[in-house]
Formats: C-alpha cells, structure tokens, sequence
C-alpha cells in the first residue's frame, strides 16, 4: 500500500437485538446502524439520519447480499443504502455513492468485519422473512413480505446455491438438476427441452468426459437472480441464472462482468457508481453479450424468466487491480 | 398467458442494444450478439466475443468437422444451435512449448481414444485438460468456447461490437 491514507477502524462487537412488541419483530443494532422493522417498511437510523424503504425490496436484497457472501464489491440495495465487500471486511454505507447524499454531508459509512456483519444481516433475514414469503422467489411465485411477524421460512432464508469445483455431472461435483432432486421444471419454461447428452467414454476413462443440458439446468432453477457454478477454467467461472421480475441490487462492479443471453430478453439500467448518475439503457436479447465495466453499477428487468450466462473472473486481489487504476475499467479497448 | 421460450439462431436472431444517457459510449459495453458473429464468420475461426484478461469466450461458426484441437487447460463447449459430436484422444505425444489457449494439431493425433459426446443445443460440455479433441457438426452449429486467450483467437471487436 502506497497510499497514506489511514485504514478504517474495523468494528468487531456483536449485533443486539431486542424484540419490538407492536409488530413482534426483532429490531438489530450493529456498529452505529440501528434496524427497525414495521408491517411495511424498513427504517435504518444512522448518525446522520434516517433511511427508510419498502420492506419487500429490502429482504430481496438482504437474501442476495448474506447468499452470496456480500459478492464482488458494491451491493446497492437501491441508489442509497448498501455494502462494499472489502475480502474480509465490509463497508455498509448511506449515501456514499450518492451524489445528492455527498453534495449534501449527510453520507455515512461503516467497516465491519465480515463474519460478524454476516451474523447480524443471516439473523435480521431469519427474525424478518414471514412464512409464506420466499425472498429468492419471483413476486408471482410467492406470497406477501407485509404484516407483522407471522411464523419464518428458514428454509428458503437457507437456500444454498450450487456452486461446481471443476464440471457439473462430473463424480464428486455438483449433479445436473432433476425432478428426484427436487427441481421441477418452471412454469415459464415448461418447452425447454429436456433430453440430456450422451456421455460415452471407453474402458479407462470413465468419468474424464462429462456434458449436461445447461438450457434444462436453468428451466429448473428455483430461485431467480442467484446464479450458480457450472464449470471453472483457471479462475474463469461460469454462473448461469434465471431471471424474472427485477434484480434485486444495482451490482456494483468492482471488476468486469460479462453478461450472454442465453433465452428472451433483459433490459439493464445502468448507472454510475460512484455517483448513481444514469449511463445507459442496455438491452439484451437471445444471443446478445455485453461486459459491465468495472466502474458502474447495474440492475435488470426480464419480464418473462429468461436465462442469463454470468461470467466472473475470480482472480484474487482484482479488485485492487481497477481500483488501484491498474486495469481499465472495459473489458477491450478498439 | 404465453411463455414461450425465445431461442435464437443464425437464421433467426434480433439484436438489442446499447442506449447511451449523456456522454458515454455504446463501445465501452463490447455489445454484440453471438448469432450475429457466426452468421459472419469463417467455419472454426475461433471469434472472441468475451474476455476477462486472459480468459475469452470464443464464438465459432460449427460447419464441417473441425480441426483437432488440444489445450494443457480445461475448455469447455457450449452448443447455441444445432447438433454435434466431440471426438477426444489421449495424444501418444504432446506437442511441447504451447501457450494458453486451444492449439490447432495438424492432422488427427495418434494416441488412445478416450471416447465421444453427442450434443444439442443448450448442452455444455468438458473439454479436458490434456485430451486432443475433434467437433463433427451435423449441418450448420454455433458453439461457445470457454478458453484463455491463444493462437487460435481472433480478436475483431471493432467488426462484432456496436460503436
Ligand atoms: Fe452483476
């Protein structure tokens, strides 16, 4: 590090939690944020004010956040609250990536560290998803996050993504999906077809090759933007998704992301990331392929569950690579 | 309510877009569509339509049986349209010196044949590490390849992307 910037103070203490009687909710207190919820809304109090949000899209992006371990940099549940994984540690910021917010001084941020941040985020998600309600579900595939507490849904709070070492179907790694695994096919791609390829290897190398249907693997996905590992070449993975309805965040990237469509349509609103200014209006339909630089944020719309190719470099240290001015933030310059 | 799946094809794809707001660019998304390329593509040339530093993804027109290819790392192949099979041998000798990426072998390579799959669209298959490997399309195919940058990519963004 050359820079003489100092390191932030990292905060380690434990979340409190106390039990709010009018609505039979927990509400969560963890470094100087303070989270409180009522049948409707989510209301975070920090030092210099208070945020308040739809509590629907609040744990839609709270489940992708603590799924997916805070992810490649910024999540943004929206234009002003949201987290900066650090590798070890994370940012929650108000504001910060706001121009308004900044403009104004009225922007905030805190260091965590990781593991006790994902404590206090695992049990406000668990304390505030209703029975009934799926936050990974798409809005006409599950029920109503309002109300007061009414029961839990663990289990889809507990939803674990398939994540391959090397190839799906390989022996030892992730399987592809059926319905004796527990993933029917969905409504939207009930004309997908289903027949899977034919594998034949000679005496000696059994379970060398390995093929499966991807269009199949994703027409039984039961979750939407939640993609999963299929294949790693090097440090290159491979994270196919269905979508349906809205992404959730606006992904911040810290590095570059590519995106193929692999069936119907998405439309990306793509903003600035440091400032959520708007940049472009991207969109994409089958056989398209875009990279998201590695200085914007972005959110998608699919109005009919489509598959997405995600693909991620996850080499290490990347992130310091673009931010450090290293690495341009385009995938190819021409 | 009609779900229908859209796929596309060659013969039947509709590209988006990049709508700029401000001063930004279109060519800062690399935007293309993968149809689009293999409809203007040479059989087997290995188009880049993705990187991430040294890894691509290559787009290729699968039309007549394809050259052998070998690579010291997993690849894999994604089949868009059509129908196929991949022929893998276990090469008795390894060409020294290659680079990343898929490397052309001139001919078929002699060596034990580790055996075959058959593909349709929306199969993705194992390339392995070490084993020389031969695509016999039936008909016109569109393939992905999930590589690193080599001697086999054509990188010509500046043809495929909107600017
Ligand atoms: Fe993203």
């Amino acid at each position: 590090m050359t820079s003489s910037v100092k390191p932030p103070v990292v905060h380690r203490d434990a979340h409190r939690s106390i039990r709010d009687p009018r609505y039979g909710y927990h509400s969560f207190e963890i470094g100087s944020f303070k989270f409180q919820r009522d049948e409707y809304f989510v209301r975070v109090t920090y030092p210099k004010g208070t945020y308040v949000v739809d509590v629907g899209n609040f744990l839609r992006a709270m489940m992708r956040d603590v799924a997916w371990g805070f992810f490649y940099g910024w999540v943004n549940f929206d234009e002003v609250f949201g987290t900066v994984n650090r590798y070890g540690t994370v940012d929650v910021f108000v504001g910060s990536y706001n121009a308004g917010y900044v403009a104004a001084s009225t922007d905030f941020s805190e260091c965590f560290d990781s593991a006790t941040l994902f404590t206090c985020f695992k049990a406000l998600l668990k304390d505030w998803t209703n029975e009934g309600y799926d936050p990974f579900a798409a809005p006409l595939e599950t029920g109503s996050p309002y109300g007061s507490r009414h029961g839990n849904n663990d289990q889809a709070v507990d939803f674990q993504r398939e994540l391959a070492d090397r190839f799906v179907g390989l022996p030892g790694d992730s399987q592809p999906r059926t319905d004796a695994r527990g993933f029917p096919v969905n409504r939207h791609f009930d004309d997908v077809p289903q027949h899977e390829p034919e594998v034949h290897a000679e005496p000696g190398f059994e379970g060398q090759l390995a093929a499966f249907n991807l269009f199949a693997y994703l027409s039984r996905s039961p979750v939407t933007w939640n993609p999963s590992v299929v294949s790693i070449v090097g440090e290159s993975a491979y994270c196919p998704t269905s979508e349906e309805h809205i992404l959730p965040i606006l992904h911040g990237n810290d590095r570059v992301e590519w995106f193929l469509q692999l069936s119907d349509e998405i439309t990306w609103q793509v903003a600035d990331k440091a400032t959520a200014a708007p940049r472009a209006v991207i969109t994409m339909k089958a056989g398209d392929v875009a990279a998201m630089p590695a200085d914007i944020s972005h959110r998608g719309f699919s109005p009919k569950r489509s598959m997405l190719l995600v693909w991620e470099n996850m080499t290490p240290g990347l992130e310091q690579r673009y931010a450090s001015g290293e690495l341009a933030p385009t995938a190819a310059e021409f | 309510m009609t779900t229908a799946t859209k796929f596309a094809s060659v013969s039947d794809f509709e590209k988006g877009g990049v709508e700029v707001i401000g001063n930004d660019q279109p060519r800062r998304y690399l935007f293309s569509n993968l149809f689009d390329v293999a409809a203007k593509s040479q059989p087997w040339e290995r188009v880049v339509v993705a990187k991430n530093l040294e890894f691509t993804i290559e787009c290729a027109r699968a039309e007549g049986e394809s050259p052998w290819y070998l690579s010291g790392h997993d690849e894999t192949v994604l089949v868009m349209e059509g129908t196929l099979a991949v022929h893998f041998v276990q090469p008795a000798v390894v060409p020294g010196g290659a680079g990343n990426g898929a490397t052309r072998l001139s001919g078929t390579p002699s060596g034990k044949v580790m055996g075959h799959v058959r593909l349709q669209a929306g199969h993705l298959a194992l390339l392995p590490a070490g084993a020389a490997y031969q695509i016999r399309p039936a008909g016109l195919c569109v393939v992905l390849f999930q590589s690193l940058l080599g001697a086999e990519s054509i990188e010509r963004w500046a043809e495929i992307c909107q600017h």
